[in-house]
């Protein structure tokens, strides 16, 4: 497998979230370990509840109670966020690592001008004063494929449309030039047709920056077209971790598997068959012992019941999670 | 919570409910589940009937001055609660003053919910001209503080029960219709009104039948709400002499009345008040408790 | 909006018509013969009918409603029957004292109000924020004049800490000082309630904003906790806080009536109903014309604050 040169710029190891709630404690980030290279592309896959997500709010140290970070180690230059003072925190968030959400409809502060809301983080963390800051903003818009940032600077978020308004977080992310891109199913809320945009602008922009991007989705499309390394996730836990080409034309785990069959391809025929993944996502606050895909899988035997597998890398320099992956 | 704040979350919460009713068994289990609101109801029911069983609990007759122990503290014999300035016994006049203070709250509150949901139902239902007119009333209506807007009519009339129940009666009735015309106008627009005058329903029919049930819920919990607060303000009204005349007491009259001894006997004034506070308390968690059964999303906190 | 503006000014005119009619109306019910009341039990029918039509009281009503509007209009309220003096003089300085009852109680409201509030707001589900909650309850349940009588009767007849009624000190009546010391316990029994309504409203509408997308993407931006408080949570949390603050300022109008009479505060309020007691009806009629006229322009001032605050009201 092909591996970038440096040390790694993000290293989460054994990253564990947990939920405190009434019915029990649903751990949504499970023990999860990878590591992102300068200017890589790791896109995080996995169906909603796999702890996605979650897992990105964690290394932002975004997670609010009744959740808890209660254990594992995210190092960020070899620096372990998860020890570091809120202050420090505050500091790099939005500077050197950015993150881009989910919803850019309700994203945006729609008492403020657009404006305002991507300058003041050059103001928190650059020191700029307003007419810099202004300046800088204006070009940022322009890069972000908003022309007019004269005049829009101005406006205020209802008057822009769900593709723009993404387009104006995205240059709020990346306003300090940061070394860690996160995007947490960016286009997911978005039009298809704005979707491809969206998309190709983050690209463009995370090669220009030299970013390394963690790219969270549950569209494998997007996986194909975006991601340089693949992680999948499920039931809060790494199942597969691989390079793209790997993990599309050789996945190992039966649940990488069954996603890539579900998928329609150009190829299939007009009376090819859906092959849809049996049973029904885990609930993960009753997690029974073994290996939490057990329920859904076609190959389990007895020791899939009673242990879990541990993440193990392969020969090959992938990374898979079952017992019976790993004896083949 | 005051009357606005708690609009601002009912109008709301009406419209939610309206489209996700949870079935009537699952409600009042919402409702048990809240502590506040159960004992509420408990300790409500518990002074309604102590109000109602008057004539035959009260220790004292009310009314009965004994001159020698005028301002007799709390335990004195035959005087649990003490004596007043006339010497009569405080826990009788508690009790029986309950029934006032009682009635005073509970009864224009009632009949102002009645007439407004007649009111706001009509105009929310039929709009137009009608609904602009009577909007802009109410509008007059809500330009005065509610309890000045008590005070201003208690005291133009002659000072009795009678005027104070008119009095807050006039006050609540903009208050109730707003939320009913808003909660009106919401049902409205639901698709199953469209099916019913599709089926023939008449106007009529649809404004009992289908709009009345399901603006019900939240306009009982807002009026419950409504009336902790008019049980200190009707009694507010007895307490500056604009209700009910002496020797007839509620609790607001006894309160104005331990004022002249307030350094000597201050238990004169501290009993009424405490059950005034209590039973306003209790009114509002258990406006909150209902209010919480509708939707869930919308608790206290 | 200067558009916004405009409109609603000229709404709330046909409001401040309906207000002057209602007032009118509402004396006109008071029963009893004002002409037997001022010439006393003695009076001959003939004195009667001479000062009835004196006084304008035997034409319409309507007439009688115009003209009396006309009156008020150019600032003339009548005169008070009970002292013979013009009513302005009676009651604009009364009302002052008010306005002073008034603006300390909401001050007081509203430091409690958004210091407790934004606390318990940051600390959603907290301990102190249920516990905040349940005490807010308590204090808005509590009966005014019953609170008033109370702190009366710990700090100024018990302690002796603080004078027990009265704006200014009979016998060697101080400046500024003087007032302020009169002032502590009403103000505190009159902002009980409001201040507990504020906490309430200032706590749950920031909670709600608190929870919003854009406040996560504020954090993740990395803008400081009290910069996302105190600059994107306020300033969404406001409108309905402004509101409710508004109606807080008239129930402080029209409420502090009661600690006005317990504290025998000189106030519009007190003037107000001793007005009631001693039916002296032009007295009567002018305090709540005023009180109404000034609740009407605090709304409007809120609403005008909230367009401001909130760009989007200005487009509905």
């Amino acid at each position: 497998m092909d591996r970038a040169a440096g040390a790694p710029l993000l290293r989460v190891e054994d990253l564990r979230t947990y939920f405190e709630l009434g019915a029990g404690t649903l751990r949504a980030v499970d023990g999860v370990s990878f590591a992102l290279h300068p200017g890589r592309v790791l896109g995080i896959v996995g169906e909603s509840g796999s702890g996605k997500s979650a897992t990105a709010l964690s290394i932002m140290r975004l997670i609010d109670p009744p959740g808890r970070i209660v254990g594992g180690r995210v190092l960020y230059r070899e620096q372990d966020l998860m020890r570091l003072p809120e202050r420090e925190m505050e500091a790099l968030r939005g500077n050197r690592i950015g993150m881009v959400f989910q919803n850019p409809m309700t994203s945006l502060d729609p008492s403020f001008r657009i404006g305002q809301q991507i300058a003041e983080t050059l103001v928190t963390h650059e020191r700029l004063s307003a007419a810099e800051a202004r300046r800088r903003t204006i070009e940022l818009l322009r890069l972000v494929g908003i022309p007019d940032g004269e005049r829009r600077y101005d406006d205020y978020p209802h008057q822009f449309s769900g593709g723009m308004r993404q387009r104006v977080l995205i240059a709020a992310a990346i306003a300090c030039k940061p070394d860690v891109l996160i995007a947490d199913e960016p286009t997911t809320a978005l039009d298809v047709t704005i979707q491809a945009q969206i998309l190709r602008l983050l690209a463009d922009l995370q090669r220009r920056l030299g970013s390394a991007m963690v790219l969270i989705t549950h569209d494998l499309g997007v996986i194909a077209a975006m991601a340089d390394e693949v992680l999948v996730m499920y039931a809060g836990r790494v199942v597969e971790l691989a390079d793209v080409d790997t993990i599309f034309h050789a996945p190992k785990h039966p649940y990488t598997r069954g996603l890539l069959q579900s998928l329609v391809r150009l190829e299939d025929g007009r009376d090819s068959v859906l092959q849809p993944i049996a049973g029904a996502p885990p609930n993960l606050i009753d997690l029974p012992p073994g290996c939490p895909f057990r329920p859904r899988c076609i190959h389990a035997v007895e020791r899939c019941a009673t242990e879990l597998p541990p993440l193990r890398k392969l020969v090959d320099g992938r990374q898979v999670a079952c017992h019976l992956a790993v004896a083949s | 919570m005051s009357d606005s704040e708690r609009f601002l979350t009912q109008t709301r919460v009406a419209a939610a409910a309206i489209r996700r009713r949870p079935s009537g068994g699952k409600r009042w289990a919402a409702f048990r589940r809240d502590p506040a609101a159960t004992l509420s109801l408990c300790f409500l029911l518990l002074v309604l009937l102590v109000a109602l069983a008057a004539p035959w609990i009260s220790p004292a007759d009310p009314d009965d001055a004994v001159n020698s122990l005028r301002n007799a503290p709390p335990g004195t014999p035959g005087f649990l609660l003490g004596a007043d300035s006339d010497g009569r016994d405080v826990l009788s006049r508690l009790i029986w003053g309950g029934r006032i203070s009682l009635l005073v709250g509970m009864t224009p509150s009632v009949l102002a919910m009645l007439i407004s949901l007649v009111l706001g139902t009509i105009t929310g239902y039929f709009g137009g001209w009608v609904d602009q007119i009577v909007m802009r009333i109410l509008d007059v209506f809500f330009a005065f503080p509610l309890v000045l807007l008590a005070i201003a009519i208690a005291g133009a009339f002659e000072p009795g029960l009678f005027t104070e129940i008119l009095a807050i009666m006039i006050v609540l009735v903009p208050y109730i219709s707003r939320l009913v015309r808003s909660s009106t106008v919401s049902v409205k627009e639901l698709p199953f009104i469209e099916a019913a005058k599709a089926a023939g329903a008449t106007h009529l029919d649809i404004l009992v039948r289908y709009i009345l049930p399901n603006i019900l819920t939240p306009v009982i919990a807002y009026t419950t709400t409504l009336i902790g607060l008019m049980i200190v303000v009707g009694s507010g009204l007895s307490f500056l002499g604009l209700g009910i005349q002496p020797p007839a007491a509620d609790w607001g009259t006894m309160v104005s009345d331990g004022r002249v001894a307030l350094r000597t006997a201050p238990h004169i004034t501290i009993f009424p008040g405490i059950l005034i506070g209590l039973v306003s308390l209790a009114f509002n968690f258990l406006g909150d408790g209902l209010t919480a059964m509708l939707d869930p999303r919308a608790r206290r906190a | 909006m200067s558009d916004y503006l405009i409109k609603r000014l000229i709404g709330a005119l046909p409001v401040l018509f309906g207000v002057s009619v209602v007032i009118f109306f509402l004396m006109q019910m008071i029963p009893g013969d004002i002409t037997a009341a001022l010439l006393g039990p003695m009076a001959t029918e003939v004195a009667k009918a001479q000062l009835r039509h004196a006084l304008g009281l035997d034409q319409p009503i309507l007439v009688q409603y115009v003209k009396w509007l006309g009156l008020v209009l150019s600032g003339d309220f009548g005169m008070s029957i009970a002292t013979s003096l013009p009513v302005s003089h009676l009651v604009l300085p009364k009302f002052g004292n008010t306005v002073i009852l008034a603006t300390a109680s909401l001050l007081l409201s509203l430091i409690v109000g958004f210091g407790i509030g934004a606390f318990a707001a940051a600390r959603a589900g907290s301990t102190f924020d249920r516990a905040t909650m349940s005490i807010t309850l308590v204090f808005g349940s509590i009966p005014p004049y019953w609170l008033g009588l109370v702190l009366v009767m710990i700090f100024a007849l018990t302690l002796r800490w603080l004078p027990t009624t009265g704006m200014y000190d009979v016998i060697d009546p101080g400046g500024v000082r003087d007032v302020l010391r009169h002032l502590v316990l009403p103000t505190i029994a009159t902002a009980a309630a409001p201040a507990a309504i504020i906490t309430r409203m200032v706590r749950t509408s920031m909670a709600e904003i608190l929870a919003q997308d854009f406040v996560r993407v504020a954090r993740a931006k990395g803008i400081p906790r009290r910069v996302i408080l105190w600059r994107h949570v306020l300033r969404n949390a406001l409108p309905p806080i402004a509101t409710i603050t508004g109606l807080q300022l008239g129930y402080l109008l029209g409420g502090a009536v009661f600690t006005e009479v317990v504290f025998a505060w000189p106030g519009l309020g007190y003037q107000l109903t001793s007005s009631i007691v001693a039916r002296d009806f032009p007295v009567v009629q002018a305090a709540v014309l005023l009180i109404a006229l000034i609740f009407v322009v605090v709304n409007l001032a809120v609403d005008m604050l909230n367009a401001v605050i909130d760009p989007r009201i200005r487009v509905s």
